[in-house]
C-alpha cells in the first residue's frame, strides 16, 4: 500500500490515499495541493470518512474549491480545484 | 461545500436503507441491541441500570460518527493542517454539557467527583496527546472509528486496554522508580494487606501521592450559599463557558480569520464582519457542531438518568446491585466496580485488560486500581465497558447506513503506530486520571478546572506529536512521492 500521486492530464492530478487513516489523508492532501498551480484540478481518492470533514475545511479555508464529490461504498472521490 | 459541487453516484441509493447490504446489517445490529435489552430485562429488571449505559453508548457512537467527532483531530488538525473545525465542535459540546450538567447537579443527581490537582495531570495529558497523533484517534475517536471498520483503531483499543492494566499492576521491580516519600505516605494509609500498597509504582503513586492531593469545583470554592449560583455562575459560566469563549476567540484569530477576510475581500473588517466571521467558523462544519450539541445534551442526560436509578435502587455503586443479583465475581474489596455514571472511556478498557490478565493467571487484584476501586467484573456485565461496545455499534449502524463502512486493514507502519501510540495513551490516561473524555470533557463541564490542565498537556503533547510525525514523514522521504 503506497500513496499514488500522478499527473493524469493537462492541469489534472490524482492523489490516491486509500487505505490510509487519520492523520495521513489530510496531511498528504495538503502536500499535494501545495504542488499544484492555481486552476489545476486534483482528483482525491480516500476511504477514511473521518478525514473528509477536515479535508473539506482545509480545502475551503485555503481558498480552493471542491467541484465534485462521488461518495459511496466506503470510498470517496473528490475533485478539488486549486484557487 | 461549494454551491456547484455535485454528489453523483451514491445520492439516489442512499435514500433507501434497504437498497444496499449495509442497510440490512445496520438493521441487524439495531435488532441485536434491542433483543439483548429485552432478554436482560426479562431475566431481571434491575439490568436496566446496565442497559442505560449501553443505550447512551449507542447514542454517543451515532453522534461521534455523524460529526467525525475526534479530539485527536481537534488538536492534531489544528497544528498539522490548520483546521479548527473539530476544536470548535469540542468547545460547543463543552459549553452545552456544562449547562446540562448544571441542571443535573442542581437537581441533586450528579454523579461527578472532582479530580485531585497535581503535576500528574499535565504529564498524563502530554503523554496521551503525543500518543494520539500516532494512533490517529483519541480514546473516543478510536471507538467510533472501530465502528467504521478500521482495524487499526481496534488495535489501538487493545493496546490502550493492556497498557493501562499492566501499568496499574506494575511489579516490585518498579518500586525503586517511586520516591521514598510515596512509599512512606502509602504505608501510613492503613490499607488492607492484600492490596500491598507499598509494592508497585502505580500503587505508591495512588496511595502515596494522589490520595494526598485534593481537588474541587469552582462552585465548591465559591460557597455562595446558593446552589444555583455555585453551579451555573461558578461551574458552568466561569469554569467552562468563559474559557470556551476565550479559546474560540484564539482559534478564530489564529486560524480562521485570515481565510475568511481573504474570501470575503474585506480590506478593513468592522466589528460586525469579525462577528460574522466568528459565526462562520462556528458553523463551518454543521455535522461537527450538531454532534457537539447532541453529545452535550446526552452526556448530561446520562448523569441524570443514572443518578435517578441510584436513588431508585438505593445504591451508590453498581457493585451493590451486582451483589444483590448474585454476581460477586470481580468486585473490589469494597464490593464496588467502576461506575462513573457519566461518559467515560479508558478505565473500563483497563478493566477488560485486567480481566483477561486475571483469566491468564496473573493476580491483578492486589493493587489499588483494580483491587480497591474498580474491580474486574466479567466484560458481559461490565456496564461502562458495554457503553464502549455501544459506541462501536452505534457508529457502525450509522456508518453502514451512510455507506461509509469499510473494513480497513492497517499497514505494518499503521499497526506499529497503533500499538505504540495506544500504549502511550494508556499510560497517559492512567497518570492523568482519564482520557480526553473523563479527564477533560467530563471534568471541565462540571466546574473541575483540572480538565483544562489536562487539555493543555494534551495540546502540547499533540503539538510535539505532529512535529515528530512530520520528522518521520521526512525521514522516510514521503516528500519524494510528491515530486512530479
Amino acid at each position: 500500500m503506497a500513496i499514488k500521486f500522478d499527473k493524469i492530464g493537462d492541469g489534472e492530478y490524482e492523489l490516491d490515499v486509500k487505505g490510509y487513516t487519520c492523520p495521513h489523508p489530510q496531511m498528504y492532501t495538503k502536500k499535494a495541493l501545495q504542488k499544484l498551480s492555481g486552476g489545476d484540478v486534483l482528483n482525491l481518492i480516500f476511504d477514511n470518512p473521518s478525514s473528509g470533514e477536515s479535508i473539506m475545511a482545509m480545502v475551503e479555508g485555503e481558498g480552493n474549491e471542491i467541484i465534485e464529490k462521488q461518495d459511496g461504498d466506503g470510498s470517496f472521490i473528490w475533485k478539488i480545484r486549486k484557487g | 461545500m461549494s454551491s456547484n459541487a455535485t454528489h453523483s453516484t451514491a445520492a439516489a441509493p442512499q435514500r433507501s436503507l434497504l437498497a444496499h447490504r449495509g442497510g440490512y446489517t445496520a438493521i441487524g445490529i439495531s435488532t441485536l441491541v434491542a433483543l439483548f435489552s429485552v432478554i436482560m430485562l426479562m431475566m431481571d429488571t434491575r439490568w436496566v441500570y446496565l442497559l442505560v449505559y449501553v443505550w447512551f453508548g449507542v447514542a454517543y457512537g451515532v453522534f461521534l460518527q455523524y460529526g467525525r467527532f475526534c479530539m485527536a483531530s481537534a488538536v492534531r488538525d489544528l497544528f498539522a493542517v490548520k483546521v479548527p473545525r473539530m476544536a470548535v465542535g469540542v468547545m460547543i459540546a463543552t459549553a452545552l454539557f456544562s449547562l446540562t450538567a448544571g441542571i443535573v447537579t442542581v437537581s441533586g443527581y450528579s454523579t461527578f467527583h472532582p479530580h485531585p490537582l497535581g503535576w500528574h495531570i499535565i504529564i498524563g495529558g502530554l503523554i496521551f496527546g503525543f500518543g494520539m497523533v500516532f494512533t490517529g484517534g483519541c480514546a473516543s475517536g478510536s471507538l467510533y472509528k472501530s465502528g467504521e471498520g478500521n482495524v487499526g483503531s481496534m488495535l489501538v483499543l487493545v493496546s490502550i486496554s493492556f497498557s493501562q492494566a499492566l501499568f496499574a499492576d506494575l511489579g516490585s521491580w518498579s518500586n525503586k522508580l517511586a520516591p521514598a516519600s510515596w512509599a512512606a505516605s502509602a504505608a501510613e494509609k492503613g490499607m488492607p494487606e492484600e492490596l500491598s500498597v507499598t509494592d508497585g509504582w502505580f500503587d505508591q503513586f495512588m496511595a502515596g501521592y494522589i490520595w494526598d492531593l485534593s481537588g474541587g469545583t469552582v462552585g465548591q470554592w465559591m460557597e455562595s450559599g446558593n446552589v444555583w449560583i455555585d453551579v451555573f455562575i461558578g461551574n458552568a459560566l466561569l469554569g467552562a463557558i468563559l474559557p470556551t469563549i476565550v479559546l474560540l476567540c484564539i482559534l478564530y484569530m489564529a486560524t480562521y480569520r485570515k481565510g475568511y477576510v481573504r474570501r470575503n475581500k474585506l480590506e478593513s473588517p468592522s466589528m460586525g464582519d469579525e462577528l460574522r466571521g466568528f459565526w462562520a467558523m462556528m458553523t463551518s462544519s454543521k455535522n461537527t457542531a450538531l454532534a457537539g450539541l447532541g453529545l452535550g445534551v446526552f452526556a448530561g442526560l446520562q448523569m441524570w438518568v443514572t443518578g435517578a436509578l441510584r436513588e431508585h435502587y438505593q445504591i451508590f455503586n453498581f457493585g451493590e446491585l451486582l451483589s444483590k443479583m448474585g454476581h460477586t465475581d470481580g468486585l473490589s474489596i469494597q464490593q464496588t466496580v467502576f461506575d462513573p455514571g457519566y461518559w467515560y472511556i479508558t478505565t473500563q478498557e483497563a478493566q477488560l485488560g485486567g480481566w483477561i490478565m486475571d483469566k491468564m493467571g496473573r493476580d491483578v487484584m492486589d493493587n489499588v486500581f483494580f483491587g480497591l476501586n474498580n474491580g474486574i467484573p466479567n466484560p458481559f456485565i461490565n456496564a461502562p465497558l458495554l457503553m464502549s461496545v455501544g459506541i462501536i455499534l452505534g457508529a457502525a449502524v450509522l456508518a453502514l447506513t451512510r455507506r461509509e463502512f469499510k473494513w480497513k486493514m492497517p499497514s505494518l507502519e499503521t499497526a506499529i503506530f497503533a500499538l505504540v501510540g495506544g500504549a502511550l495513551m494508556g499510560i497517559g490516561a492512567r497518570l492523568g486520571m482519564g482520557c480526553n473524555v473523563g479527564a477533560f470533557f467530563a471534568a471541565v463541564t462540571n466546574g473541575d478546572l483540572t480538565g483544562w490542565i489536562f487539555l493543555a498537556g494534551m495540546t502540547l503533547g499533540g503539538l510535539l506529536g505532529v512535529k515528530a510525525f512530520n520528522l518521520w514523514l521526512e525521514r522516510k522521504s514521503i516528500g519524494d512521492e510528491f515530486d512530479i
